[in-house]
């Protein structure tokens, strides 16, 4: 049930939480999802670089706070009244993680036929092709469905990646 | 005692039974010939078969049975207990333990391999021991069973058949207790029975009859020619005691003081998670107790004040008796540590003596899980590679049994660990070859001895010439030193050629609570252990222009290290006019920190920090504040390490 990617193609439809990262819209799992905050007095962890670089009190956890943007190269966050971080559970090497993800927008939870989506289209795109496990569409727009576990793997490593004129919109 | 599995249960009393009997049998290798001994390790046999066919556990109960068998002609008289024999009965054991744990399937090959092992070494054992013939005595037995005994399946008939076994005897029963016809329940029992035994049998032999009611039962046994009346409670602890009373050798020792401290008051079982679940919430508790102090300080409220003020003396009380809870006594894992010797001691072939010291010495006990592998290959190193072979250590005067020394004691808020071997030392030249080897140390580089024998934690590191299926492949000691460092606790060596090598390991007493001096460093709080902490001074804002540039202080007449956390942490914020420095040591090395204030002494829970950050060394955990926020606990440490590398470096450059 908290494997994040296991099940993802074994079903047709899955539940998903549908948020914006600037001008991206991402979706992943609800089942992972744990809690959504409002944003909080956060600690910053000098040394830890950008991916995860603050630290919350969740519950009486210090739980890591990462920054998905930092992944996809999307450039630098405004903090807003609409911004939230996404708690979710995650295996880590084996371990069962709390960790907040920040959104600039939390949307709705929404139903994702898994049959109506593509892969990641191999030129075109500004980010590593690890990271998207594939792309959806909602509302007309594209919804990155990102792979978690990949992402955290590679501790969020955005690497070399040529900024291309082209986007997916 | 609600909806546990019945065989979890068993399993349970079985692991306690099967380690008495292992200690048993290894008392026995010391003083072989000990009736009490022999007998403690066929009465635990025998429980554990009649148990175990109770429960359901088919081939443990078999093979037990068989073992029990076996040893039955040494509690006889008619085998002797040798070395050879324990030896495999502790073999036995262990099969049985793996048939508890993990059950019987595909272990029929072994269990038969075993017990034709130990027939063999049996028929070679044949001869009667220098036993004490024991004389016909004559015992007054007296017994009641509780009101619920037949209802729960004991016999008292079978009992008493089971005493006439044993030889002549003279039964009287009492009707004292038995109730009026209208108030009498048929099912229950309430008769008592004086049984005039005459036997050659021991003592024993009677108290086995009632070995599976014993604990519910009242029991008088009473040798008419004179001396001791036992109540059925104390029995087993008598029995222990009268065993012991007479060699007091440092395992006997050990054991007696583990076999009093669960007699010695009652006891209750709780599984680990529960104590587990219970100190996080006393943590939690004590971060709300905080806040609550923040909140009532700052309101006029006195009614609050007061209770607030309650409400943190009970907190620390609770949290003190929490962390009293969770301690064990040590002996527990030096206990384990005998058997380890024993089996070393025939794997080698050499003789190894272990002694140890401070068996009552507590930890809390999630340390003392973590401390047993790093322990037991500390333990095997020294007797592989630290003691020489008994023809190498009489060439050297040496006597011919290696010694072995454990010791554990507390040192403030650490408990110091220290394993001792009177062997060969450590071997400079070759640690600095292969140091040199491994490309660790330039070829004539100056390095101190301390430094020289910390090499060995290196990875990979191995001096030894001859890889053993207990060491030699060099990755040990390194892991050795990560699972010490894990526990926030420091490793040292020192060694003497010839004379033998000595490892002392620190560990803080608890791992969940730490005490610690939070500072502000910009706009963020941290927390440095106060344990580390050796002084804190004002560095006037002319001290820290005139060191800019440096990274030395002078302290009074000395040179210290130091390091601006405000650098250090990049955050880019003007300097602040009140700096403090706080000076912080590992025992031989200090390095300063530049914070911007000192906020105050904090006791507060430490929280992990999660994987993602495992690789920023600067910190070793977090906590939460009074007010919510969090502060990153520093590690000194590394802090420390840092400042000598930086140290070095200026002492390169000039």
């Amino acid at each position: 049930m908290n494997q994040p990617d296991a099940n993802l193609n074994a079903e047709d439809l899955v539940e998903v939480l549908t948020f914006d990262l600037r001008r991206e819209t991402f979706a992943l799992e609800a089942g992972l999802v744990r809690e959504i905050l409002d944003l909080t007095a956060e600690t910053e962890v000098p040394g830890a670089g950008a991916f995860v670089g603050a630290v919350i009190n969740f519950r009486g956890k210090v739980i890591p706070v990462a920054d998905l943007s930092f992944a996809f190269g999307l450039g630098q966050r405004e903090a807003t009244r609409d911004s939230r971080i996404v708690v979710v559970e995650l295996d880590l090497d084996g371990d069962p993680t709390l960790i907040g993800l920040r959104a600039d927008k939390v949307h709705e939870v929404a139903t994702l036929s898994m049959a109506a989506t593509e892969a990641a289209p191999r030129v075109g795109m500004r980010w590593r092709q690890d990271y998207v496990r594939c792309v959806g569409r909602r509302g007309g727009e594209p919804l990155i469905i990102p792979d978690l576990a990949c992402i955290f793997a590679h501790r969020g490593e955005p690497g070399a990646s040529a900024a291309h004129i082209h986007s997916l919109h | 005692m609600s909806d546990q599995d019945p065989r979890e249960i068993f399993r349970t009393e079985a692991r306690d039974l099967l380690e008495e009997i292992e200690q048993g049998l290894l008392d026995l290798v010391e003083g072989t010939d000990d009736r009490e001994l022999v007998n403690a390790v066929f009465r635990g046999l025998h429980t554990l078969k009649g148990s175990g066919a109770m429960f359901g556990f088919d081939a443990l109960a078999a093979f037990t049975h068989h073992c029990e068998t076996a040893f039955d002609r040494v509690r006889k008289g008619e085998v002797r207990a040798t070395p050879d024999l324990i030896t495999a009965v502790l073999n036995a054991r262990d099969h049985m333990r793996a048939l508890v744990e993990d059950g019987a399937v595909g272990r029929e090959a072994e269990g038969e391999e075993l017990l034709a092992d130990l027939h063999r070494v049996l028929a070679l054992a044949d001869g009667p021991a220098a036993a004490d013939a024991a004389d016909p005595t004559t015992w007054r037995i007296g017994f009641s069973l509780p009101a619920n005994a037949m209802v729960n399946g004991i016999n008292p008939l079978a009992l008493l058949a089971e005493l006439r076994s044993l030889g002549a005897c003279e039964v009287v029963a009492s009707t004292d207790a038995v109730p009026m016809l209208g108030e009498l329940v048929p099912t229950e029992c309430h008769l008592a029975w004086t049984v005039v035994l005459h036997t050659a049998e021991p003592r024993a032999a009677i108290e086995e009859v009632f070995i599976f009611v014993m604990d519910e039962m009242n029991l008088e046994i009473e040798a008419i020619d004179g001396v001791e009346i036992v109540a059925a409670e104390e029995a087993e602890a008598k029995v222990d005691e009268t065993a012991l009373g007479g060699q007091a050798s440092p395992g006997q020792e050990g054991r007696q003081a583990q076999a009093e401290a669960r007699k010695g008051g009652e006891s209750v079982r709780v599984p680990a998670e529960r104590l587990d679940e219970l100190m996080d919430r006393v943590g939690e508790l004590v971060i709300a107790q905080s806040r609550l102090k923040q909140l009532a300080s700052a309101s006029t409220d006195t009614a609050l004040r007061s209770v607030s003020e309650e409400v943190e003396r009970l907190a620390g009380e609770l949290r003190d008796t929490m962390m009293v809870v969770r301690m064990v006594p040590i002996s527990t894992l030096f206990g384990r540590f005998r058997r380890l010797t024993h089996d070393l001691s025939r794997d080698t072939g050499k003789a190894i003596e272990l002694s140890t010291r401070g068996e009552a010495t507590e930890l809390d006990k999630t340390i003392i899980e973590r401390l047993a592998d790093p322990l037991i290959h500390l333990i095997r190193n020294a007797a592989d590679h630290g003691l020489e072979t008994p023809e190498q250590r009489l060439a050297a005067g040496k006597p011919i049994e290696g010694q072995l020394t454990l010791s554990a004691v507390h040192s403030g808020a650490e408990v110091v660990i220290t394993l001792s071997d009177d062997g060969r030392g450590i071997d400079r030249a070759k640690v600095r070859a292969k140091a040199e080897e491994s490309g660790l140390l330039a070829p004539g580089a100056a390095i101190t001895d301390a430094e020289l024998l910390q090499m060995i934690f290196q990875p990979g590191f191995s001096t030894a010439s001859a890889i053993t299926s207990l060491s030699g492949r060099g990755v040990g000691m390194d892991v050795v030193k990560r699972t010490i460092e894990g526990l926030r606790g420091t490793i040292d060596i020192t060694s003497t050629p010839g004379q033998g090598s000595h490892m002392s390991l620190r560990i803080p007493l608890t791992l969940a609570i730490i005490d610690g001096l939070l500072v502000r460093v910009g706009e963020g709080r941290y927390v440095i252990p106060l344990a580390a902490v050796e002084e804190c001074v004002e560095l006037s804002p002319e001290q820290d222009a005139r060191s800019t540039g440096r990274s030395m202080i002078s302290l009074r007449d000395e040179f210290v290290p130091f390091l601006r956390l405000r650098e250090l942490f990049s955050t880019n914020l003007p300097s602040e006019p009140h700096q403090k420095l706080v000076v912080v040591s590992t025992g031989e090395e200090r390095v300063g920190l530049v914070v911007d204030q000192i906020i105050g002494d904090h006791q507060t829970v430490i929280k992990a920090l999660s994987k993602l950050h495992a690789d920023v060394e600067t910190f070793s955990g977090a906590t939460i504040l009074g007010d919510g926020g969090v502060a990153l606990i520093l590690d000194v440490a590394h802090l420390v390490a840092a400042g000598q590398q930086l140290e070095k470096r200026l002492a390169a450059a000039s």
